[in-house]
């Protein structure tokens, strides 16, 4: 019963969203209050409707229903109570179902946030939204119904994929859909002044909260499903440029791309149809990466259901958004104008060199994912393109981006001096050069790439610090404190999170040029050595969970003879499934992770243990963290709840006009 | 400057940088493409030696052995029809079994081992990595077409 009242509010969420998607459209048009209006509860209808089917599915899940298909195959009834809940996304068409809630979510936030809107334009954004809830309401509904029933049914589920029984699977999809489907917003908005014609100053301020929040979002499920593998896979990597990384991380180069168009768009009107058009790409790239996850195309565990009826569907919703989009962008961009000049040596300069390296980084990454799945389709043969590849690329592409990162903000708008601007910098500049040499020979590791990773992290830390220091000196005769509120909270977010890619960068290059690691051997009381530390074997005891036996291992670490951490790497077998699983057991410092992990048992009381010493990879979770704090900063700036007060009583005057 | 000849170097310079960006990334694609072989292909001698490739199959039973460092692993990858003998150093994936499907990634020795730098199983129970179907698959096209 549960589960069928589910499928029915689903059936209405539809209903519902097909209404969002034409009526308040029609009324834009044809200028109808009376029909825009109906947008909003529209739309926070259809969200309470697929609310109730959500409910609905992990009830099913936490009764351990398991003639709901869905259940069978990811819960079990001894199955931790946390895991039950978010099993409901660990498989295809519950996770499809949450990529429609957070869409829903955004939109009912949008019909909140928008007051100060003009009525017309918020119609047509909420339209624009309800013809993507109608895409993919109308994809779960034909072709991945989550409420299957199993008949008949059978008396035992085959628990959820153990590698997904994590608390960082807790946070991390629901973190990033609501970044992938956050840049619908923005696409809702520039498709909507695509509509109307106007793509001006007020709709750039307009689109640049919604765009940044969905950034902090994508940001952190990025950072998120990084740390999980992490320490869920078992051998210490926290970036494998797997498919399904790209799949992230290409909408969030893209992403970064079109917040700092936005910027530009807003303050100086320049770059409109650059940034109209990064919209588009941005939540393209979000649907491809549905497309690429979801379609079983590649090899990931990500990769649920194998259905090609689905993968064809999302294909095809991704032919229809990006054709109709371009098509709509190539009829109206002409019209659109040019916007501020700006010569050559400027801040509009500055950023437009990043856009462009940042869309081609985007491009490379898509190349290297497509191609081979594109060959594969094509029946020419089968290749993979691996970290190799993306490293060749990223490496030179980054680095001018990170250098005219901390650059442009000392450039004016408009126009400015080079020599002058090359003048102020230069001294920065040179002594990161230097204090990359240096550190990289201090720790004893002088390569080419080690000299460069820490010399950008000193260019970017040196170059805050100027830049921080010049914002408060500029107001002379005022007081400190007067000095630091003058500083804007979007200044603060642009300063946090350009000195996050500083500390993100000093955690690649170190990790990477430092680590250590090695495959022991070990039996009760053995010892190993590994950058420094000791490691002494102490034997292992079973360690069984609740739907898991195990064997835990206990390793005492010790430094100089002094204990730093006991670690208890665990080798589990997860019974339903029958599958073993590695968790791994880490001593996470500031400056280093010991990282240990348990392998097989080889005779009786010998195993093979995998140690690992990381040096810094906590800096590249604290730099994406800084990262997406300055993004919350930026969001959260007064100026846009003055402005949305103004744009409130000209909103408000129109409609009583 | 004139405005127009400014503009002018604006968007040549753009074009500049994004020729020279695409053309980075073209040829960083070409050197690191890794192409994959089914074991067949390797027996017949198409796949090459001293270059990086992936070969997909089945571990064959019976065939995993450690080294007695404990540590380097030999197996065999089969696609029903031809067996590819491996070595492997390092940690092997938790669900890498015989008789399971598995993708290796490396380099092909004079003696015909072939030495694995990486090792990929399945994820899951029912999950086989789409290579190591693909191979099988092949093998048992050729056995049909031979035996007709």
């Amino acid at each position: 019963m549960i589960p069928e009242l589910g499928h029915f509010a689903l059936v209405l969420a539809l209903v519902l969203a097909v209404v969002q998607a034409v009526v308040p459209m029609v009324g834009a048009s044809r200028n109808r209050f009376a029909l825009m209006a109906v947008g909003r509860p529209a739309a926070q209808g259809q969200f309470f409707f697929i609310l109730v089917s959500y409910v609905c599915l992990t009830w099913a899940f936490i009764q351990s229903d398991f003639s709901v298909q869905l259940a069978a195959s990811n819960s079990h009834s001894a199955t931790p109570l946390m895991y039950k809940i978010t099993g409901v996304w660990g498989n295809h068409e519950g996770s499809l179902l949450l990529w429609a809630m957070s869409l829903s979510l955004w939109t009912v936030a949008v019909t909140v946030f928008s007051r100060h809107l003009p009525e017309a334009f918020v119609a047509r954004v909420l339209g624009v939204l309800g013809w993507v809830s109608v895409g993919f309401l109308s994809f779960l509904l034909v072709t991945s119904n989550p409420f299957d029933r199993l008949l008949p049914a059978v008396g035992e589920g085959r628990d959820l994929n153990p590698l997904l029984q994590d608390p960082g699977m807790i946070i991390h999809p629901p973190l990033l859909y609501m970044g992938y489907v956050g840049f619908s917003v923005a696409f809702a908005f520039a498709i909507a002044a695509l509509l109307t014609g106007r793509l001006d100053a007020a709709w750039a301020r307009w689109s640049r909260p919604w765009t940044t929040v969905a950034w902090v979002f994508l940001t952190a499920g990025i950072a998120v499903g990084s740390g999980w593998a992490y320490y869920e896979l078992g051998w210490g990597g926290w970036w494998f440029w797997d498919p399904v990384e790209n799949a992230s991380f290409m909408p969030w180069l893209l992403g970064t791309a079109l917040m700092h168009s936005l910027a530009v768009t807003e303050k100086r009107g320049a770059f409109r149809s650059w940034t109209v058009l990064l919209a588009i790409s941005a939540f393209s790239l979000s649907l491809l990466g549905t497309f690429i996850v979801r379609s079983g195309v590649i090899t990931s565990v990500h990769a649920f259901a194998t259905d090609p009826k689905r993968g064809l569907f999302i294909l095809a919703l991704l032919v229809i958004v990006i054709g109709v989009s371009l098509l709509l962008y190539a009829w109206r961009a002409p019209k659109l104008g040019g916007g501020g000049s700006f010569s050559l040596v400027s801040r509009e300069t500055s950023l437009l060199g990043n856009n462009v390296l940042l869309s081609v980084a985007s491009a490379s990454v898509l190349l290297g994912t497509m191609y081979p799945l594109f060959l594969d389709a094509l029946g020419m043969g089968k290749i993979s393109v691996g970290p190799p590849y993306f490293e060749a690329v990223f490496i030179p592409l980054m680095t001018p981006v990170v250098v005219l990162m901390m650059f442009g903000p000392f450039l004016r708008w408009k126009d400015d001096d080079l020599t002058a601007a090359v003048r102020k910098v230069a001294p920065a500049f040179v002594a990161s050069v230097l204090i990359g040499l240096g550190t990289a020979y201090a720790v004893d590791h002088v390569t080419w790439r080690t000299v460069l990773g820490l010399a950008l992290a000193a260019w970017v830390v040196l170059a805050s610090l100027q830049l921080l220091a010049g914002r408060i000196t500029e107001r002379a005769g005022a007081s400190m404190g007067t000095r630091l509120r003058s500083i804007t909270a979007s200044w603060w977010g642009m300063w946090l999170a350009h000195l996050g890619v500083g500390v993100f960068i000093i955690g690649v290059t170190l990790v990477g040029s430092l680590d250590a690691s090695l495959d022991v051997k070990m039996q009760d009381g053995q010892r190993a050595e590994l950058a420094g530390y000791t490691f002494t074997f102490r034997g292992v005891q079973d360690a069984d969970g609740p739907n898991y036996d195990a064997a835990r291992a206990t390793i005492d670490v010790t430094r100089d003879d002094r204990a730093i951490a006991t670690l208890t790497p665990e080798k589990r077998m997860y019974l339903a499934q029958g599958m073993p699983m590695t968790e791994a057991s880490i001593d996470i410092g500031p400056f280093r992770d010991v990282y240990v992990s348990l392998g097989e048992q080889i005779e009786d009381g010998t195993w093979i243990v995998s140690l690992y010493y990381k040096p810094f990879i906590s800096w590249i979770w604290l730099g994406c963290t800084l990262m997406g704090l300055g993004g919350v900063f930026a969001a959260a700036d007064r100026r846009y709840r003055r402005l949305a007060a103004r744009d409130a009583t000209v909103a408000a005057n129109q409609r009583v006009a | 400057m004139k405005a127009r000849s400014k503009r002018l170097m604006l968007v040549g310079g753009g074009v500049a940088l994004l020729v020279a960006a695409v053309a980075l990334v073209l040829s960083a694609f070409q050197q690191n493409l890794v192409f994959f072989h089914t074991p067949s292909e390797v027996a017949e001698g198409k796949a090459p030696t001293g270059k990086t490739f992936r070969v997909g199959g089945m571990v064959e039973e019976g065939s995993i052995k450690r080294e007695a460092d404990g540590l380097t692993v030999s197996f065999a990858i089969t696609d029903t029809a031809k067996v590819i003998p491996v070595s492997y150093r390092g940690t092997l994936p938790d669900l890498f079994k015989e008789g399971k499907g598995a993708v290796v990634q490396g380099k092909l020795e004079a003696d015909g081992t072939f030495r694995a730098t990486e090792v990929l199983a399945k994820h899951d129970e029912n999950y086989m990595p789409p290579e190591a179907a693909h191979a099988v698959e092949q093998a048992s096209k050729a056995a049909a077409t031979v035996s007709q």
